[in-house]
């Protein structure tokens, strides 16, 4: 037996799990507004974690000159066919143009016409150097005295009795020790799910990816794991980006307007439609007809753009750059090929994520969700985590002024000692048969095939997806087999188990939206067009081991408030 | 997708460390080294943080990397992003911070 992990218990008023966009900011709004203590518990080190490690280099979610939030929400329910929280996309574009002034109050360069005007890259859009985008809000953070930042510590599991949240369970990834959170509310901001299907590059390169290879689902099991209910998890969103390198393609098609071609020069975008969906099918379609590969025609613009396409990648996605200059060829001088990521759950760019209500609460007491692991609010991008930050740390404290304290119960106390003895149960595993990146390989090719990933041209029928809801259920048994040799490798063995219950819930939500509503996003073979019965959520909760799934009606208010709990 | 760090020039400072959003890289002698390659982001945080120019970045062969190594030098509001290619010429762009993105 190894020694035991040493225990530390901590008492706060806010924990934040996750020190992303969306946590940070929350924290930020806490401080200024109350005297109230913050935890944000991080698993990496807050300075550079999150989405934003490498940078950005727009905000893509504001509302420029002669524009309006209600302008927002048309495009973006547009963009989604529909399936939408209008109460949640209205109150996040309320705050969008707010918190980019206060961002650039903290120091990030926004780019000003000569009348010192932000410059609109689009309807929604402008520029920024935001290479730096994420120490500037580290920065504000590490200077507030009422935030304390844990670093390096993991959260597996919520405490929660009679749906109220109690706090945390964790683990550091550098120590050997646990840790016990008692807190008097809960935001979760840990962001989305990559890593459930074979990725694009999946050899040495397998983390050259869009999305963070560290962002595992961990928010999203939690809170199945608490009963929470999920929405969406099928708007699976997949990223149209320049081959290998994984880089953006936004920067190219609106910076320099290029069109989406074929092989033989044909501008195929205009036959497949502009949807952020249809944008991946097209190129999807085009490669399945046999007129692939599909590019960016880049081979138009001048030497002069091509200078500027340079330095606007090192700013978010260096590995591009580096691409044209190894290669020789400028974009000027060649099209740049494209292709579809695997798919990804993310709440920020698709729907998918936890249930809130209009004040970012989830469906159990005291426990909020902000960012990419909140749901039904899509487009919301960087300024909608921060957004979505801000609206939940202030509904924290009103609800402060009202809400009577429960204390905690012996049972939660169990609970806590029940993770913890997981822990120990995977620290103590010395001969298991299968190593964690051996299910984990294993776990992403059966989501390939069967839960239509980039090898089945995103596309699935029912039996395939029972297929895979049997291969999934099975290596589920096999990760409570795993063993860790250190606290990294602990960290890695639940990084496993949650995305093996984010992809058994995804494949639930699949499956039972019987419809093809965003090509490519949710390719059902078996049922290739729209259907207007399913003009609804997709809502899931898992209960006894068991996901349920339930049809919720669309929100067309302006508020929403959980009613049958 | 990966970083490879040079033992000689590295000083130790553990600052790579600090920004790895996956804290893949250990100190080990008081030496950085990467532990974990293959799950590498290529975020190039790392090599935009050290300041001992230890840190080289380059393309995995299994995405198109011939080779060349990429690492980023600091002056005032300056990102110096140096290139190296295998027959050993150089490219450096120079990025102002102060600047925002064009596109």
């Amino acid at each position: 037996m190894r020694e035991k992990l040493q225990i530390e218990r901590i008492e706060t008023d806010v924990l934040i799990v996750g020190g992303g966009t969306a946590g940070c900011y929350a924290a930020l709004t806490v401080a200024r507004n109350s005297g109230k203590r913050v935890l944000i518990a991080e698993k990496a080190n807050m300075k550079r974690s999150g989405c934003l490690a490498a940078g950005v280099n727009a905000i893509n979610a504001y509302i420029v000159k002669g524009r309006t939030p209600e302008d927002y929400v048309d495009y973006a329910t547009k963009d989604a066919a529909g399936i939408v929280r209008r109460d949640l996309l209205l109150s996040a574009a309320r705050r969008f143009n707010d918190v980019t002034a206060d961002m650039e109050s903290l120091g990030l360069v926004i780019l000003k016409d000569e009348n010192g005007d932000y410059v609109a890259r689009g309807n929604r859009n402008i520029k920024i150097n935001g290479e730096n985008f994420k120490p500037i809000l580290a920065k504000a953070v590490a200077k507030e005295e009422n935030i304390q930042v844990l670093n390096y510590v993991n959260i597996t599991d919520l405490l929660v009795e009679h749906n109220q949240v109690y706090g945390a369970v964790g683990f550091s990834i550098v120590d050997e020790k646990a840790y016990i959170i008692e807190a008097k509310a809960v935001l979760v901001a840990t962001g989305g799910a990559a890593g459930l299907y074979r990725p694009n590059n999946p050899g040495f390169s397998r983390h050259k990816m869009w999305y963070p290879p560290f962002n595992t689902g961990a928010g999203y099991a939690m809170g199945l794991r608490a009963g929470a209910e999920m929405t969406s998890f099928e708007m699976r969103f997949i990223a149209l980006r320049c081959k290998d390198t994984i880089a953006p393609t936004g920067t190219i098609a609106q910076g320099v307007r290029a069109k989406q071609v074929n092989s033989k020069g044909f501008v195929y975008e205009d036959k497949y439609g502009i949807t952020t969906s249809e944008r991946v099918y097209g190129t999807v379609k085009e490669n399945q007809l046999g007129n692939g590969p599909c590019y960016l025609r880049t081979s138009v613009i001048t030497e002069e753009q091509d200078q500027q396409l340079l330095k606007a990648y090192l700013n978010m996605a260096p590995s591009q750059t580096l691409k044209w200059i190894e290669s020789g060829k400028m974009p000027s001088e060649q099209d740049v090929e494209i292709q579809g990521t695997e798919p990804y759950i993310v709440g920020g760019h698709t729907a998918s994520g936890y249930w809130v209500d209009t004040h970012r609460q989830t469906t159990i007491d005291g426990l909020y969700a902000a960012g990419d692991v909140a749901g039904g609010c899509p487009q919301k991008y960087v300024t909608g985590a921060l957004a979505e930050g801000e609206i939940a740390a202030l509904s924290i404290l009103d609800k402060w002024k009202t809400a009577e304290e429960i204390p905690p119960t012996d049972s939660i106390q169990k609970q806590a000692d029940a993770v913890i003895q997981e822990y120990e149960k995977i620290r103590n595993t010395n001969t298991p048969v299968f190593t964690t990146e051996e299910l984990e390989e294993a776990m992403q090719k059966i989501m390939d095939e069967y839960a239509g990933g980039i090898s089945s041209y995103y596309q699935y029928n029912e039996k395939q997806l029972n297929l895979a809801d049997e291969k999934i259920e099975q290596l589920l048994k096999l990760s409570d087999e795993i063993g860790a040799s250190d606290m990294h490798e602990l960290l890695f063995a639940y990084e496993l188990k949650e995305r093996l219950l984010v992809c058994k819930a995804l494949i639930a939500h699949l499956k039972n939206r019987k419809e093809t509503r965003w090509h490519s996003f949710n390719e059902n073979l078996d049922h290739p067009d729209t259907d207007s019965r399913y003009f609804k959520y997709v809502n899931s909760r898992l209960e006894n081991g068991t996901i349920h799934i339930q049809f919720r009606d669309i929100v067309k208010e302006d508020t929403y408030e959980h009613k049958d709990q | 997708m990966s970083i490879k760090i040079n033992k000689e020039k590295c000083v130790g400072c553990k600052k790579c460390q600090e920004v790895c959003p996956g804290t893949l890289i250990a100190i080990e002698d008081h030496k950085a080294v990467i532990k974990y390659p293959r799950n590498c982001w290529g975020c190039v945080s790392c090599v935009k943080e050290c300041a001992a120019g230890a840190i080289d970045f380059y393309l995995g062969a299994d995405i198109g990397g011939t080779g060349s190594v990429m690492n980023v030098t600091k002056s005032g509001d300056f990102l110096h992003w140096n290139i190296r290619k295998p027959d050993g010429s150089e490219i450096v762009i120079d990025v102002n911070r102060k600047n925002s993105n064009q596109y």
